[in-house]
């Protein structure tokens, strides 16, 4: 089932420049898709249409089956700093205009989903760069949103903690069977994390190519080991070269 | 205690000591200069003129700072509101910043017959823009990200206002609230002295200026050490309340741990 079709979708900003020239892609429910792409290409761009959040130039975005409830994950974690991680998380409640003994509840235990039971009550600055981002992801969920929406979410972290992050989430896509579109330029994250990765071009961006990566979930550590692992690596990172030179 | 302490009071006196020991060794009539234990016995003797003197300065410029808090931050919300509001009010607001007071007080006193409201609106002239212009830059300065989120939940203006960018304001108006303290002492001071100048009596300045003409120079100094030390107290408890508001979570308010 198709959740968002996005159709030859332009996007042209009051400076002149084209970020986005054409780009077709499709969601389908449930399904963990990665858009990869160079920087500048105009993902974040496409990411912020899908989300609502700005109007495309040309092109339409359909939503087969009505627009659902969404999430979005910033490139930083974008917490309230005044807000304690229980606040920040209750947020999306909050404007919903749920009770606050209902939102409360509820984003204990989102917080506690990502790992963070026992800091409800730290302000951002007292959590560490992975931890907050962790807070951001728990607030994007706490709607229990069909559709999350990332925008290269741990590119700022660690290599440690970004590994641990994207096995939690993989392991919370499975959980929540929410439909997951994750933007990334890295090659290795994409396909560690994603069933199906949509490269685009340089700047104005279109989508290039589509592969599937057929490996199995749950997906561990032993999986981004495999000889598996790395021919898909190989082979994206071919179609990326292929869709920068284009 | 801390060096921070220490240091400044130590040399503190020994400035004091200094100014006494060279105004008794070269005696120097109180006329002319006083020493400071003598300006210490005149503020006790003369407690009974300067303390009603410093309630009315005191007075004046706590209204004067309430009043530009009041005006500053409704203005800086009208200003976020409308671009076009804005845009028209913005440069008169800065015409009244760079108007020299004590240019405008001789008016502002004739034109108002209650001394007491002229010298308000003197301090006020003074002290609001530092408040006005830092809200503005606070209400503007609200993560844009965070502005998103506020609008992919459909938060309403009014939310965002009171979730996100009032909170977002809050360290920089507490900034302009200090430097409007200070200022609307200073504001109210200068409009003393203008109506004093013009015989009519009112606080702190008015004191100054009165014994200034009966060569009554030790209450001079008692009445300006009455000043400072008032500054010195609105500084510090405006700094204070900054602190306590801000110090869960704003970087300003970071100590090392
Ligand atoms: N608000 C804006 N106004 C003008 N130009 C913009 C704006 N936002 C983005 N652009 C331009 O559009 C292009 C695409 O930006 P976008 O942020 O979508 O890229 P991206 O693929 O997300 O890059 P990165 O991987 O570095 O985050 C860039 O060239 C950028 O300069
Ligand atoms: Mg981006």
């Amino acid at each position: 089932m198709t959740l968002v079709r996005v159709r030859d979708v332009s996007r042209v900003f009051a400076n002149g420049v084209q970020a986005l020239d054409g780009a077709s892609l499709d969601i389908e429910a449930g399904e963990f898709l990665s858009v990869l792409g160079p920087s500048g290409c105009g993902k974040s761009t496409l990411l912020r249409l899908i989300g609502g959040l700005a109007e495309p130039t040309a092109g339409t975005i359909e939503w087969p089956q009505g627009r659902p409830d969404l999430g979005f994950v910033f490139q930083e974690p974008t917490l309230m700093p005044w807000s304690t991680a229980l606040a920040n998380v209750a947020l999306p409640l909050k404007l919903r205009g749920l009770s606050r003994s209902d939102r409360e509840a509820r984003a204990a235990e989102a917080l506690a989903g990502v790992g963070l039971k026992g800091f409800e009550k730290s302000y951002p600055r007292e959590l560490s760069g992975g931890m907050k981002m962790r807070v951001s992801i728990a607030r994007a969920l706490v709607t229990s949103p069909k559709l999350l929406l990332m925008d290269e979410p741990f590119a700022a972290l660690d290599e440690i903690t970004r590994r641990r992050l994207n096995t939690d989430l993989l392991e919370l896509w499975q959980r929540t069977h929410f439909t997951a579109v994750f933007v990334t330029h890295s090659v290795f994250e994409s396909v560690f994390l994603s069933q199906r990765i949509v490269v685009m071009s340089a700047r104005p961006g279109r989508v290039r190519s589509e592969l599937a990566i057929p490996a199995p979930y749950p997906r561990s550590e032993s999986f981004g080991t495999s000889a598996d692992y790395a021919a898909l690596c190989r082979l994206t990172s071919a179609q990326l070269s292929e869709a920068m030179a284009a | 205690m801390s060096a921070r302490i220490v240091a400044p009071v130590l040399m503190g006196l020994f400035m004091l000591a200094l100014w006494e020991g060279l105004v008794r060794a070269m005696a120097i009539p109180p006329y002319i200069l006083p020493g400071p234990i003598l300006v210490t016995k005149t503020l006790v003797s003369d407690w009974g003129t300067l303390w009603p003197a410093l309630l009315v300065t005191l007075t004046i410029t706590l209204q004067a700072l309430l009043a530009a808090v009041v005006v500053g931050v409704l203005l800086a919300l009208l200003f976020s509101l409308s671009r076009w509001i804005e845009l028209s009010l913005f440069p008169y607001a800065i015409i009244l910043q760079v108007t020299p007071i004590v240019a405008i007080a001789p008016l502002i006193i004739a034109w108002v017959d209650d001394v007491n409201v002229s010298l308000l609106i003197c301090a006020w002239l003074v002290a609001f823009f530092p408040i006005l212009s830092n809200t503005v830059l606070g209400l503007r300065s609200v993560d844009r990200n965070l502005l998103d989120l506020f609008e992919l939940y459909g938060a309403s203006r009014w939310r965002t206002l009171l979730d996100l960018r009032l909170p977002a304001a809050l360290p920089y108006f507490l900034g302009g609230l200090r430097i409007s303290g200070g200022l609307a002492l200073i504001g109210a001071v200068v409009a003393e002295f203008v109506a004093g100048s013009g015989g009519r009596e009112s606080g702190l300045a008015y004191r100054i200026l009165e014994s200034g003409y009966q060569l009554k120079i030790p209450r001079m100094f008692a009445a300006l050490v009455l000043i400072s030390a008032t500054g010195i107290a609105i500084y510090l408890l405006l700094s204070l309340l900054s602190h306590l508001l801000l110090r869960r979570w704003h970087e300003s308010a970071l100590k090392e741990e």
